[in-house]
């Protein structure tokens, strides 16, 4: 499985926010995606975007409430359409099922069209470790691939990388000349990778839905090489996290307009592709073998959890990245696994554990622009509210990470509101020890403990002499209905 | 013709009003009693458990949500000056009590009585500020709005109408209106680094939106933007919407 490094949340962050290049990038890909999205659903009309919004979540609702059914229809009908269904519980797993299908067929090189679940997993390494030469013929991924990175986004995993940058990489690393005109730079790309499809045993794509009554895998792309992975080399296998099922071709159809429309802001990809069994004899063209790997590696745990169910609804869109205030200052790598942002905040710790993740769950204003955002309404606010009640008191399967200092402080906090007269008296004891420290009514930048976090940028007000309660009473109580003294 | 039954409303100030801002609270009272209404201030209130529920608190917070709940069983309307505390009390309050039928109930009835302050004074007094209230005069007035007040309680229009409507006050675009000023409660302290990021855009939109006063329906994103304008010394006036309401904020 692909390394966590979660737990350096708050150090990566530091560094990630004084990272101007990495601002203007985000800044630039996080307001063009967002502004075509919302132009997107101008287009459409807002009642429109929310009938289909409502839809594609009553549908997700259904499949998962009844994945296994889905599950065994989706078996049968790919393997009657004569292909293989592997089901994989964990990393290690999914890795030594395609591990052992490469070494099955002789497998020296490898195409990969996009997938997040191959990130997950860890799987360039496993293969690389068997002598494979594997290649990502998505541009972005091929980017990071050269650079020896991870995704940092779940639709543009290059999107923290600058035009220079990439022209630097490729004149490095595929002895081109420096260039960063894009058009130069694609062309390059599509040169060197045109004949990685040629030289190609296997094909390896991830699946961005799987129908079960059809037994079909779908993707999406925009350049092609998704196609050119699933029909050119001897054998496709498809990676899929288990929640990627939908019941029928009519589900689908809702998903392909809220999808590139979150997305990119597209009204349609520019491919989509279904992939349904291996060549039959009278194709002209087409893999000899089609397997298909569905990953749990954790989701289980998370269709379990009332609670978090709904993580599994997400058809990674990015559109809560693009909007949220956090990822738009850190970037994707800071979060320190597969998958950034809101959704990654949820799905990670449910993967992982939240023992290693504690901070993403905290690392929210939980101002809600995720939820509104997300084509399946899933309430990404209220499953960071759930972990961190986890986190605080410990319940469930993912337990005891909070600290005993805060657990203090909230228990103090409660003590406190619960009297009137100790919040009183509170106040007036936070007046008699900071007003000395004041300057102009304020109280500004300080070395006391907690209160010095906030105040390094923000001045805090010094308690007044009187609470509004004790106002009242002395004077608003029993004052007429047009009061002008205070 | 009959006289128009009067309205009567209890506030819940919130403990940030009560304990630091007790100058909101008053206007609040003032504008809700020149708006006609009759207030009364239910004794003993403290915190609605907000700042507890958020950091995951929820046995320490559903204290405080049931004493408030106790306070406020009988009152007809409940007018709160924030967004944040209204959406714990009419949306998070239904999620804390959901294994307790009873308390639930009880959430769920308060969840309908209670109001956000400009919410109160549109949807429900259908207050119009007029030449004779006294708001605010000559300011161009820059209005947030707080997260939780547009997207929990979903109030999207009152606080302009009202700004719009009151004399002397001329409301300018706030660029990125509703983007989170990056308070987010404990987040401020918990990753300061994060927070100020998104309150230099917030404080940079205010400032570059030509008004002179930023104003807000929240005393927290207000500490929050108010505290960077008061180091940074910026000639920007930071006013809670009740302030310039009553137009005596100075």
């Amino acid at each position: 499985m692909a390394e966590v490094v979660t737990r350096d949340f708050v150090s990566a962050t530091q560094a990630a926010v004084k990272d101007t290049q990495l601002r203007q990038a985000l800044r630039r890909a996080g307001t063009g995606f967002d502004g075509t999205r919302r132009e997107a659903i101008h287009e459409v009309t807002p009642e429109v975007w929310e009938e289909w919004r409502e839809q594609a979540r009553r549908i997700k609702e259904h499949t998962i409430g009844h994945l296994d059914y889905y599950l065994e229809m989706l078996e049968r009908n790919v393997t009657a359409a004569g292909g293989r269904v592997h089901f994989a519980a964990d990393a290690g797993q999914a890795n030594a099922i395609v591990a052992q299908i490469a070494r099955d067929n002789g497998v020296r090189t490898v195409t990969k069209s996009k997938s997040m679940v191959s990130e997950e997993l860890g799987l360039n390494h496993v293969l690389e470790a068997q002598g494979i030469d594997v290649f990502e013929t998505d541009l972005g991924e091929y980017i990071i691939q050269l650079a020896n990175e991870t995704p940092s986004h779940l639709v543009a995993p290059a999107l923290h990388k600058t035009r220079r940058q990439v022209a630097q990489l490729f004149a490095d690393q595929l002895g081109v000349p420096y260039s960063e005109d894009i058009e130069e730079m694609a062309r390059i790309a599509r040169v060197v990778l045109r004949q990685k499809f040629l030289d190609a045993d296997m094909g390896i794509s991830g699946a961005n839905f799987l129908v079960a009554e059809t037994g079909s895998l779908v993707i999406i792309t925009n350049e092609g090489n998704g196609r050119l992975c699933t029909s050119a080399p001897r054998v496709h296998v498809g990676l899929a996290g288990m929640e990627k099922v939908i019941p029928s071709l009519q589900d689908l159809a809702v998903f392909l307009r809220l999808l590139p429309r979150s997305a990119t802001g597209q009204r349609i990809t520019s491919y989509m592709s279904m992939v349904t069994g291996p060549r039959r004899p009278d194709d002209e063209d087409g893999p000899e073998e089609f397997h298909l790997v569905i990953v749990d590696n954790g989701r289980s745990r998370l269709l379990a959890d009332p609670a978090l169910r709904e993580s599994l609804y997400c058809i990674r869109c990015g559109a809560c990245l693009n909007v949220c205030p956090v990822y738009q200052r850190v970037g994707g790598h800071a979060y320190g696994w597969v998958y950034p942002g809101p959704i990654g905040s949820i799905v990670t710790p449910g993967l992982v554990g939240l023992g290693q993740a504690k901070d993403l769950p905290n690392a929210s204003t939980l101002c809600g622009a995720c939820r509104d955002a997300c084509p399946v309404q899933i309430n990404i606010p209220r499953m960071l509210l759930h972990l961190r009640h986890v986190a605080a008191e410990g319940q469930g399967s993912y337990q005891g990470t909070g600290s005993d200092t805060e657990s203090l402080f909230a228990r103090g906090f409660a003590a406190v509101m619960s009297s009137p007269r100790l919040l009183n008296l509170g106040r007036k004891m936070g007046r008699w020890l900071l007003a000395p420290l004041a300057n102009r009514g304020v109280l500004g930048q300080t070395r006391l403990p907690v209160v010095s976090r906030w105040t390094r940028a923000r001045d805090l007000p010094i308690p007044p002499p009187r609470s509004f309660a004790e106002i009242w009473r002395d004077e608003l109580s029993n004052s007429g209905s047009d009061s002008k003294r205070a | 013709m009959s006289q128009p039954r009067t309205i009567r409303a209890s506030l819940f100030t919130t403990c940030i009003v009560d304990q630091l801002y007790p100058e909101v609270g008053v206007s609040v009272v003032r504008v809700l009693r020149r708006a006609g209404v009759e207030v009364d201030y239910p004794e003993g209130q403290t915190c609605c458990g907000q700042p507890l529920y958020n950091s995951g608190f929820t046995g320490e917070a559903r204290k405080l949500a049931e004493r408030t709940l106790n306070l406020l069983d009988d009152r007809a309307f409940v007018v709160v000056p924030s967004g944040s505390c209204g959406a714990m009390m009419r949306v998070f309050y239904l999620d804390l009590f959901a294994d307790d039928p009873e308390l639930q109930a009880r959430a769920r009835d308060l969840s309908q009585r209670v109001y956000e302050f400009t919410e109160f004074l549109v949807d429900v007094v259908g207050y119009e500020p007029a030449t004779g209230d006294q708001p605010e005069r000559g300011c161009r007035v820059a209005y947030h709005p707080s997260c939780h007040l547009l997207r929990e309680m979903e109030v999207t229009g009152a606080p302009q109408r009202l700004l719009d409507a009151a004399p002397g006050i001329e409301r300018v675009d706030l660029p990125d209106a509703e983007q989170c000023c990056g308070f987010g409660g404990t987040f401020a302290i918990k990753y300061p680094h994060i927070s100020e990021e998104m309150l230099a855009d917030k404080v940079a939109a205010a400032t570059g939106s030509g008004a002179d006063t930023l104003t807000a329906c929240d005393m927290g994103c207000l500490m929050h933007i108010g505290g960077a304008v008061s180091r940074q010394k910026l000639p920007l006036r930071v006013r809670h919407i009740a302030q310039l309401l009553d137009g005596e904020s100075g």
